[in-house]
């Protein structure tokens, strides 16, 4: 029987990539991120997990490795979080077209100047429109549950896409929560074993990343973005079978308190259990607030996000990540354009906090949804507001 | 010599493993310099192609020229997805999940790809030992972009981006001794080699190929669109550049250099730069300079190997 036990998250994901019986582990070290690498050398180290542990000297160099590891048909892995997931992006874009089944964690941190090495979701925003499939995370068992889902969706061949799994820097990284880890049997059952379709090998050869004129570029991008929309399907499909092995269950967009609430407050990621404490106490004084959470951020679950806020009147979204000069939240933008066309539609409020690693406590989302209804009523000179700034 | 005319069908694969039709320019010697490598290689191989000329001349969709698994994603991480394929390669044969055989990958890239952009990557690779063969195409410049300078141009020679001007001499800094840098690495297997010497090159990708461990061959492939030479030339120019001690063939084996080839007597640099218009605007003065700098280095290579 599988045991709950304590453990740090970073660590109970390094052994979700044992689990998952990874065949090439490729990275570079990068707070907050080390942990994960430092726990899969060492589960290498003592033989624990049968792969190669590629220690690169940058993350370009991480991602490049792990398209040659992932075309050649192994089990791929790597983690990297801000300034290191900038440095691969150009990679980024190439594991997606060329349909390589990558997994990877990314602990999501700020971006420099100035450096900062805590959490928030700039270095998430900046590879938005990368092609990977998307998930962000919450605790530490959806972070343990995510790696094997990932690694089921990636190499499904109806999918082979990359897949990215966001978890918060330190805040979620490098606590200690009580996570059940699956028997091998059971993940073995769940995940099979990688069947790269046309791996590189001599004896099919085959030519991979040619160059495509103008005459065939449109044609494999749109093939690629039918590909990534007709994925969710396969998304949703993983999480259900994986809710019949091991009773933990997954949805796009999940609700708290969401069905009968007039305003409802929309966060991603670990902060959105304080968010829960927030709601709850609001809702215990008579206030009809309620929260959506966004699990699966690419592809956009866009009937999914359209469902969830039918009822409410006023929709609060809170960013940890700045659209310079531009309309606020990311995550805001992505939301309001999905409404925007929807005849009953909420009145929508942007939100930017938590950058940095500065944290939302309970009480800051309290304020947070009150002056979210105060905008609602009187409206606001600004596009958005910054929570808790000093200027 | 012996006359190579009589053998030459009998020692050299007919299959044409980089196959014709591809886009190169009249004249290329880096497709040359590709076409024999291949011929060395056989077909237990998989490629990794750094963006460059031989990516663009050989892989347009829907076409390829490549007749064994081939592999492009970038420009400057060639020798990281090598680092990754030999990687997966064999912890899935440890883990039995494919058939034990030997499958050899070869990393190949320009001047720039190397020299450049994909030191790092490069250096990296070498470092922790991968074994796999990096072959650097250099026709010193970025020639596929419009021949644009880099370290690997040699001083003087007009490009784009270093061109002759009226207070310009063109590439202002001495080539990057890129095999001294993987030299370096202390890895098992350096060595240049030039299509003008097919045999010598041949000899060469099989050595690289052998050894375990990382190995690394430079190859200097005359470019005439780049170098504004007759196309008719390129062979010749390739034997001029090894004859007059500006490229010489050697190999360093385990750390130990050799020699390939040792003209009794070094031909003067002019001969060289004289059939290339990119040297055209150098005055006498500077062709000596460079002849005494090319003296200097071909000197401290032959003390080096002897």
């Amino acid at each position: 029987m599988a045991q709950r036990l304590g453990m740090e998250v970073s660590v109970a994901l390094g052994e979700a990539v044992k689990l998952a019986d990874a065949d090439v582990i490729a990275a570079y070290p990068i707070t907050p991120q080390t942990h994960i690498v430092e726990h899969l050398a060492e589960l290498v180290a003592d033989g624990e997990l049968d792969a190669e542990y590629i220690p690169v000297e940058s993350e370009h160099s991480a991602m490049s490795a792990c398209l040659g590891a992932a075309a050649s048909g192994a089990r791929t892995f790597t983690a990297s979080a801000g300034q290191g997931l900038e440095l691969m992006h150009e990679v980024l874009y190439v594991a997606s077209s060329m349909r390589l089944p990558i997994v990877m964690a990314v602990v999501n941190r700020a971006l420099s100047a100035p450096l900062s090495v805590w959490g928030d979701h700039s270095d998430a925003m900046a590879v938005r429109d990368t092609g990977w499939i998307q998930l962000f995370t919450e605790n530490g068992q959806d972070v343990v549950d995510q790696v094997l889902c990932a690694f089921r969706i990636a190499e499904d061949r109806r999918v082979l896409l990359p897949v990215m799994i966001h978890l918060d820097g330190f805040h979620l990284s490098h606590v200690i929560e009580p996570i059940t880890l699956p028997e091998q049997t059971q993940v073995e059952q769940f995940l099979g074993t990688n069947q790269y379709p046309l791996p590189l090998h001599p004896n099919k050869p085959v030519a991979m990343g040619d160059f495509g004129p103008p005459f065939i570029y449109t044609e494999t991008k749109w093939a690629q973005e039918v590909n990534l929309r007709k994925s969710k399907e396969v998304v949703l499909e993983c999480w259900q079978e994986f809710g019949r092995t091991f009773k933990r269950h997954y949805q796009p967009v999940e609700g708290y308190h969401s069905e009968d609430a007039r305003v409802l407050l929309l966060t991603m990621g670990s902060f959105s259990e304080t968010a829960m404490t927030a709601i709850e106490r609001m809702r215990q004084n008579g206030q009809e607030v309620g929260l959506i959470r966004l699990r699966l951020w690419r592809p956009f679950p866009f009937s999914e996000v359209r469902r969830a806020v039918k009822n409410a009147e006023l929709l609060i979204v809170l960013d940890r990540a700045i659209s310079f000069g531009g309309p606020g939240g990311p995550v805001c933008s992505e939301i309001r354009s999905a409404l925007y066309n929807q005849e009953k539609r909420p009145k929508i409020v942007s939100f930017v906090g938590g950058l940095g690693g500065r944290d939302i406590t309970v009480d800051g989302f309290e304020q947070i949804i009150t002056r979210g209804i105060e905008i609602g009523q009187k409206g606001s000179e600004q596009e958005f507001e910054i929570f808790g700034v000093r200027e | 010599m012996p006359n190579y005319t009589i053998f030459v069908p009998r020692l050299l694969t007919k299959r044409e493993n980089f196959a014709p039709g591809h886009r190169a320019c009249i004249g290329c010697g880096e497709a040359l310099a590709v076409r024999l490598a291949c011929k060395a290689m056989g077909q237990n191989i998989i490629v990794v192609n750094a963006t460059g000329c031989m990516e663009i001349v050989a892989s347009q969709l829907p076409y390829t020229s490549w007749r064994v698994p081939w592999i492009h994603t970038l420009f400057e991480n060639t020798a990281a997805v090598a680092s990754g394929i030999e990687a997966g390669l064999k912890v899935m044969m440890r883990k039995r999940r494919m058939a034990t055989q030997e499958i050899n990958v070869v990393a190949m890239a320009g001047d720039g790809g190397t020299a450049d952009i994909g030191i790092q990557a490069l250096s990296g690779a070498m470092e922790r030992g991968h074994d796999f063969l990096y072959l650097c195409f250099d026709n010193e410049a970025y020639m596929n972009t419009g021949i644009q300078r880099s370290s690997a141009t040699p001083f003087g020679a007009s490009t784009t981006t270093s061109p002759a001007g009226k207070v310009s001499i063109g590439q202002f800094s001495w080539k990057k001794d890129m095999p001294a840098i993987a030299a370096a690495h202390n890895i098992p297997y350096v060595a240049t080699a030039c299509p003008s010497y097919p045999f010598d090159l041949i000899e060469k990708v099989k050595k690289g190929l052998k050894v375990k461990g990382p190995a690394y061959v430079h190859i200097l492939s005359v470019c005439p669109t780049g170098w504004r030479c007759a196309t008719e030339l390129t062979i010749k120019i390739g034997r001029l550049a090894v004859e007059t001690g500006i490229f010489p063939l050697y190999e360093v084996e385990n750390g130990r250099y050799k020699m390939s080839l040792k003209p009794d007597k070094l031909r003067p640099v002019n001969e060289y730069m004289k059939l290339q218009r990119r040297f055209r605007h150098l005055s006498e003065k500077t062709i000596k300079q460079i002849g005494q700098r090319v003296g200097e280095e071909y000197g401290k290579l032959l003390e080096k190997a002897a």
